[in-house]
């Protein structure tokens, strides 16, 4: 059986209300926060991207690991924003971590399902008994053009996965895949900032995906909503996942733990999996967790979780070294619409 | 006039991503064809009314394409004249019958927005503006927003009756299967949804949509006649008009169209007019007629021209432009497909009792063109 063993989250100390960026555009503040369901993001301070965030993400996930980072044989990290389009991200953060040399090094690219492609390869990897542990990161310092309307909800944030087959903390029940060619979203090498089709990122992207992915999994694994405790799914803003969870059949008790998005915005790679992990952060033994990320161009992975007696063990040390997903949520520097410039480097 | 629509048929409106020009022109066409009871080897010539094929989907040559698509090789043509497209194709198509050039032709209005980045539709569409409207930045909700800020103030036009369109609008399109929007709204929703360009907000205006419409104009005498077909223009650019409260286009096409058609503005029974933004039906109401200047929002609001009422003419039963949708091409041919519909009394939840007499206003810009067919049973 494969499985989580262990996970880390990171999102950066800073936060930017919706409501100054639609001032600094002269937009109604109500209005935006009102149609895109955000109050607030968070933002990479200037000396963070995605090699650092999923940096951190990786060390914390280390923290409850019984074993040493010279265990993990593969790590993949999954980013729209690594800082070079030529030299990994993933041996960057392989080498920081200390992984050794003995490992499989890649980073992953697919818009926002960049992280959960690298949780369904390491699955596989694992099962066909290739690698005994590896990890899958999701990082992103999301980009958007000023006065786009992405800028509203671009955020930056980490969740790293430690998976294997022994020692598991959630179990992989089942896990599926939705792919298809449909350019919602993209950003040509480059190009500094992404281009989007406006609602054309709904239905025929967001929406016909994820309610593939998940129908599939419904279907392959046999369960139905009520047969899960929680359910995750990517988070672009705050109404598509309640949306397609409610198309779904999910009810909103099910979805409402995983919503980082109200808190932090969409930090893109990172969003479905930091959602499963705050979900993770207080889910019970036994239970059972469906995820569906979703990324541009266009795909959707899904996932059925099962926790297990050994997550008790990894919550208290989260907690104890204040690194849950609600703590770090709280750890939160307001900064202006200037100082958010600055530190995302637009000016 | 001795000129006939023996067809009608239009494809449903919205955001049909899964579906191409080609796919939308066929069902389109092949629903007039078969509403006249006619092959497609029956079709002397084909009109095809559209705008933005050549700025979005960079496609011109139109008229050889839908004859490719359609499986003819007979003469083929494009007609743009910006949103009022779709109009100028029946006019031109209703002259060429005239004219004995030919005996049954095609006009297909079709249009495919959605599949393009907001942006660059919003530039595309500009192309219906002056050059010093489009190097000053505006866009059409700005240019209408003034004709908005215009009427209220000289005729102390409201917000709420601004809304009222919409409210009316998108009843109506609840009724209509084929339109892009099926919910209705409230004054209160239309005030207070997202600010587009004051006074306009969101539910002022009209979509982005995808469509197509199609009619079979023929000499012989069947079906629904057309009694007049005018068009006239105006100055591209507000700034050269005299009046803001009025859209002169509108109003020397229509005078031209109840002389050739020998009919009174009491005469009509159903109008589908051009209500790209809210304030563009109160104007047209004005402009053609049916109410004096002043007075149109006023009667708007009071539900005279709404579906049930006790007026005698009920606008917009299909749900207008903006609640049916406008894919720009193909609105001024779904404007007369709407009232065959409504003249043959075949529009179901939507049908005006006892229609005889239909008028069609399509306006290209902000009024530089202005088309009118009058129709009856």
């Amino acid at each position: 059986m494969v499985g989580i063993v262990s996970y880390g989250t990171y999102i950066p100390v800073y936060r930017i209300k919706l409501a100054d960026v639609a001032s600094a555009w002269e937009k109604d503040p109500q209005e935006v926060v009102h149609s895109l369901g955000i109050e607030e993001k968070a933002v990479p301070g200037t000396d963070e991207d995605a090699v650092t965030i999923a940096l951190e993400a990786a060390f914390n996930s280390l923290t409850a690991f019984r074993g040493k980072p010279t265990d993990i044989d593969a790590l993949f990290v999954g980013s729209e924003s690594h800082p070079y389009a030529v030299n990994p991200t993933s041996t960057i953060v392989g080498e920081l971590l200390g992984v050794g040399h003995n490992y499989l090094a890649a980073d992953m690219e697919f818009a926002c399902k960049a992280g959960s492609a690298g949780m369904q390869a390491i699955a596989g990897l694992i099962s066909a008994g290739q690698v005994h542990h590896g990890m899958a990161i999701g990082a992103d310092t999301a980009r958007s053009k000023p006065h786009d309307e992405l800028e509203y909800t671009s955020a930056a944030a980490g969740a790293a996965y430690l998976m294997g087959a022994k020692q598991l903390i959630a179990k992989l029940l089942a896990y599926t895949s939705y792919s298809s060619d449909t350019p919602d979203f993209w950003r040509r090498d480059g190009i500094r900032y992404p281009s989007h089709a406006g609602r054309f990122t709904g239905e025929p992207g967001y929406f016909a995906h994820v309610v593939g992915a998940g129908t599939r999994l419904l279907t392959t694994s046999h369960m139905k909503p009520e047969d899960f405790d929680y359910c995750v799914f990517h988070m672009p803003n705050g109404k598509f996942p309640r949306d397609v969870a409610r198309r779904l059949g999910f009810s909103k008790e099910q979805l409402s733990t995983s919503l980082t998005v109200d808190h932090i915005g969409n930090p893109y790679s990172a969003s479905s999996m930091l959602g499963l992990a705050a979900v993770l952060d207080i889910a019970k033994p036994g239970e059972k967790i469906f995820m569906a990320s979703y990324g541009s161009g266009a795909g959707s992975d899904a996932f059925a979780w099962e926790t297990t007696s050994l997550l008790p063990r990894v919550q208290k040390i989260r907690e104890r070294c204040q690194e849950l997903v609600t703590q770090e949520i709280l750890k939160k520097q307001y900064v202006n619409y200037v100082e958010y410039l600055k530190k995302t480097h637009k000016i | 006039m001795k000129v006939y629509i023996t067809g009608a048929a239009t494809t449903k409106f919205g955001e049909l991503w899964a579906t191409s020009p080609r796919r939308l022109a066929g069902e389109a066409v092949g629903g007039a064809l078969k509403d006249a009871g006619i092959g497609i080897r029956r079709v002397d010539a084909l009109f095809v009314g559209n705008m933005l094929s050549g700025m979005l989907g960079g496609q011109e040559h139109l008229g050889a394409f839908f004859a490719e698509e359609l499986g003819i090789t007979a003469p083929a043509f494009k007609i743009e004249g910006a949103c009022a497209s779709g109009g100028l194709a029946l006019h031109n198509a209703v002259n060429s019958v005239l004219s004995g050039q030919y005996d049954t032709v095609v006009v297909l209005g079709v249009e495919k927005m959605t599949d393009h980045k907001p942006e660059d539709v919003a530039i595309a569409l500009m192309g219906a503006g002056s050059e010093e409207e489009r190097v000053s930045g505006v866009t059409f909700p700005g240019l209408y927003a003034i004709l908005a800020r215009a009427h209220m103030r000289e005729y102390g036009t409201t917000r709420e009756q601004l809304a009222a369109v919409a409210v009316k609008n998108h009843y109506h399109a609840s009724l209509n299967p084929n339109a892009q929007f099926h919910t209705t709204v409230t004054i209160e929703q239309v005030v207070r949804s997202s600010r587009i360009a004051d006074p306009l907000r969101l539910l002022d205006c009209s979509p982005i949509s995808d469509g197509a419409a199609a009619l079979v104009i023929t000499s012989k005498k069947l079906g629904v006649q057309i009694l007049a077909s005018s068009v006239a223009t105006d100055t591209l650019g507000l700034a050269q008009r005299k009046s803001l409260t009025e859209l002169k286009a509108t109003q020397e096409a229509v005078k031209k169209a109840y002389t050739l058609a020998g009919v009174k503005p009491k005469d009509i029974d159903v109008a589908e007019v051009h209500d790209c933004f809210t304030i563009a039906e109160i104007l047209a109401m004005e402009d053609l007629g049916f109410f004096a200047k002043g007075k149109a929002a006023g009667a708007i609001a009071a539900g005279e021209t709404k579906l049930g009422a006790s007026g005698h003419l009920v606008v917009n039963p299909s749900g207008g432009l903006k609640g049916c949708g406008h894919p720009v091409g193909a609105t001024g041919v779904k404007q007369i497909v709407e009232l065959v519909d409504q003249l043959r009394g075949r529009a179901g939840a939507r049908q005006i009792k006892g229609a005889k007499i239909g008028l069609a206003h399509n306006v290209g810009g902000s009024g530089a063109t202005a088309v009118v067919h009058i129709l009856k049973k």
